[in-house]
């Protein structure tokens, strides 16, 4: 039994892509792609005290899985969560960082909440009342594919609908010299056991020795390159274009994800 | 679940190098505490630090990956024949059916906050030297020992703050189901670091004396560091009576607040409810429960009510932090190898510190150690952003 699900919702944001249909008509090439910074929306799910206190990393997180939770029609207290990142808040880390090289060392203790790795997790499941299962999981550079391995057992295994969230942000100077991530990207899933109405696609992932896919705009390609959960790019285009068909995508050294993607017609 | 098996074991902590010293620890009822020594750190505060870390060298083919966090990880492999076992396991299975499971809150983050005071004077760059993905990333540590050990099989990091190296266990679990492996590494590796002890005084949540869970003085944590890991496989026709087992798991989440636990427990009475229907287990089979018990005053209010709705005031328990002091994103690895020694052993470890119990807690908190067989025991994990996990083992027979 190789892990499967039905893909019940979709969330995309990243450089010139403002959420999933924007994102499936660049794929398909049904529009041309024209790059530009991520713009990220305020977390409206958030309280106002809350919302200033919220980096971009838990921005991006809230977008995408608020869009994908909504196009599933599933309540988000309904679904267990699998967060998955690279990195975490690159710009809170540097404040730290700098603090901690200066007298006094002094950090507030918001910072220090936000400096989590799951602190996107935690701003999802108090906004939303999620109380079900959340993991946070990083794989550096493959951490899209760990994200979605995992989501894949825990339907396949434990039979629950999970919602998958992965994404990274830039890092600032100087730590962007040694993460060059360039801009913010992230895309989302609702993945359940069964096939329901509504249902786009079902996936069935197999670790596989072939190369990653890649994709022939090179600006699509160097997206799918710099930032880690753009890895994901040949999957929500095989989604986008709507067709049968296998996308092996980067995981580990040793491993890449396969993932069989059969649209529901 | 189906249950799994303990193939072998290893913790290293401000308690002991191995299992041998870090249950001479537990039935001694001595304290690894000491006040803080640490780097250039100036709190007054108490931790749990690791004797030797600095002086542990790494393989020089893997120097890049040189920091305290694999340092330590270096350690505990080393230890309990533990590199030996996960060696067997590759062969025996093949190193692609070995997957490695690992839980860091921090992972190398102090080799960016001293290279934060080596940038350059002019261009404010990094040194030259310093690896960000080899070591302050979160994976690090599961790369170091996928590569020290030659294991292939899928590996991540959970990074859930204090709950990660419990939650390791349910991935484990979850992929050894779906026959993506045979054998699973899982554990937790965390490390002393300015960015924890800065940031938990920051929230006034460090005590300056040696922590005392339950006490009804209780004023914050001792932060700690550890790694702990244990190898995991299915259980095969026979396993031996003294063979520990993994019999359930529990996750859940509070959604009440980042860095507060749920006034009433409800996210931990939750987590501890589903490991116990995980396990198919009534509250009366779990003869001890070592707790979260962090020693700041909301935990301990919160986990005793939980401990207390779902168990009543009868069970015995304790927290092992007064100990090892809080290893954060390692505690619950830690804790699950200190369970494995209880019930190996038949002793349940006293809550050390701790000298006047608060009566407003309900909870059957053991200050002294308490000698008795035990066939089932919970451990309780429980992190920022309101995650919350509880492991359950027990003896195969």
């Amino acid at each position: 039994m190789n892990p499967a699900a039905f893909v019940q919702g979709v969330g995309v944001l990243g450089p010139g892509f403002s959420n999933w249909p924007d994102a499936a008509a660049v794929l398909a090439g049904r529009r041309d792609y024209a790059p530009e910074p991520t713009v990220l929306p305020a977390p409206s799910l958030l309280p106002a005290t809350e919302r200033r206190r919220t980096g971009r990393v838990v921005k991006l997180a809230l977008a995408i899985a608020s869009e994908a939770v909504a196009h599933a029609g599933i309540a988000s207290e309904n679904l267990r969560s699998v967060f998955s990142s690279s990195g975490g808040d690159g710009h809170n880390c540097h404040e730290i960082c700098q603090a901690l090289a200066s007298q006094p060392r002094e950090i507030s203790p918001t910072r220090f909440a936000n400096s989590v790795h799951n602190a996107s997790a935690g701003y999802w499941s108090i906004a939303t009342g999620a109380t079900l299962a959340s993991t946070v999981l990083c794989a550096f550079d493959g951490s899209f594919c760990a994200g979605l391995l995992e989501a894949l057992t825990q339907v396949s295994v434990d039979r629950e609908p999970v919602l998958l969230v992965a994404y990274d942000t830039e890092y600032p100077d100087p730590l962007r010299a040694k993460r060059p991530v360039p801009d913010a990207f992230g895309m989302a899933l609702v993945l359940t056991p069964g096939r329901a109405e509504g249902s786009a696609a079902r996936l069935e992932a197999v670790l596989e020795t072939a190369s990653a896919d890649t994709l022939q705009d090179p600006r699509l390609e160097a997206l799918r390159r710099t930032v880690p959960a753009a890895r994901s790019l040949p999957l929500i285009r095989q989604l986008a274009v709507g067709e049968q068909g296998r996308v092996v995508l980067d995981y580990l050294d040793v491993w890449n994800l396969a993932v069989d993607v059969a649209p529901c017609r | 679940m189906r249950p799994l098996v303990i193939r072998a074991l290893t913790a290293a902590s401000c308690i002991g190098r191995g299992l041998e010293q870090t249950l001479a620890a537990l039935i001694d009822e001595r304290s690894g505490l000491a006040p803080c020594r640490f780097e250039t750190v100036t709190l007054d505060t108490h931790v749990g630090e690791v004797a030797g870390v600095d002086a542990q060298a790494l393989p020089a083919e893997l120097h890049r990956f040189d920091c305290r966090n694999n340092r330590l990880a270096e350690i505990a492999l080393r230890q309990d024949g533990f590199d030996e076992a996960a060696g067997r396991a590759a062969s025996r299975w093949g190193p692609r059916r070995v997957g490695v499971f690992l839980g860091t809150s921090t992972s190398g983050i102090l080799q960016t906050e001293l290279a934060y005071r080596c940038r350059d004077p002019v261009s404010g760059a990094l040194p030259p030297e310093f690896d960000y993905g080899a070591t302050h990333n979160s994976f690090s540590v599961a790369d170091y020992l996928r590569r020290r050990l030659r294991l292939e099989g899928p590996a991540v990091v959970v990074s859930c703050a204090c709950a990660s190296s419990a939650k390791v266990f349910a991935t484990a679990r979850r992929m050894l189901e779906a026959d993506l492996i045979d054998a699973a590494l899982v554990g937790g590796v965390d490390s002393l670091c300015l960015t924890t002890l800065y940031g938990f005084h920051s929230l006034q949540l460090c005590s300056p004396a040696p922590c005392r869970p339950f006490d009804v003085a209780r004023d914050g944590i001792s932060i700690g560091e550890a790694a702990a890991f244990a190898l995991l496989e299915r259980v095969p026709d026979g396993a031996a009576a003294d063979d520990v087992l993994l019999l359930g798991v529990g996750e859940s989440n509070d959604a009440y607040h980042m860095s507060a636990p749920h006034p009433e427990g409800d996210g931990a009475r939750r987590a501890m409810q589903l490991a116990l229907s995980d396990a198919r287990l009534e509250p009366g089979d779990i003869d001890y429960i070592n707790l979260h018990g962090t020693g700041t005053p909301s935990n301990d209010r919160s986990e005793s009510q939980a401990v207390t709705s779902v168990f009543g005031a009868a069970t015995p328990c304790s927290s092992t932090k007064g100990a090892t002091g809080h290893a954060l994103g390692a505690a619950g690895a830690l804790e699950a190898v200190i369970c494995a020694l209880a019930l190996r052993h038949g002793v349940m470890p006293a809550g050390v510190n701790t000298a006047h119990l608060d009566p407003t807690l309900t909870a059957n908190y053991l200050r002294t150690k308490r000698v008795a067989p035990m066939a089932r025991v919970l451990s309780n994990s429980f992190g920022f952003g309101g995650t919350n996990c509880s492991l359950i083992l027990g003896r195969a027979g």
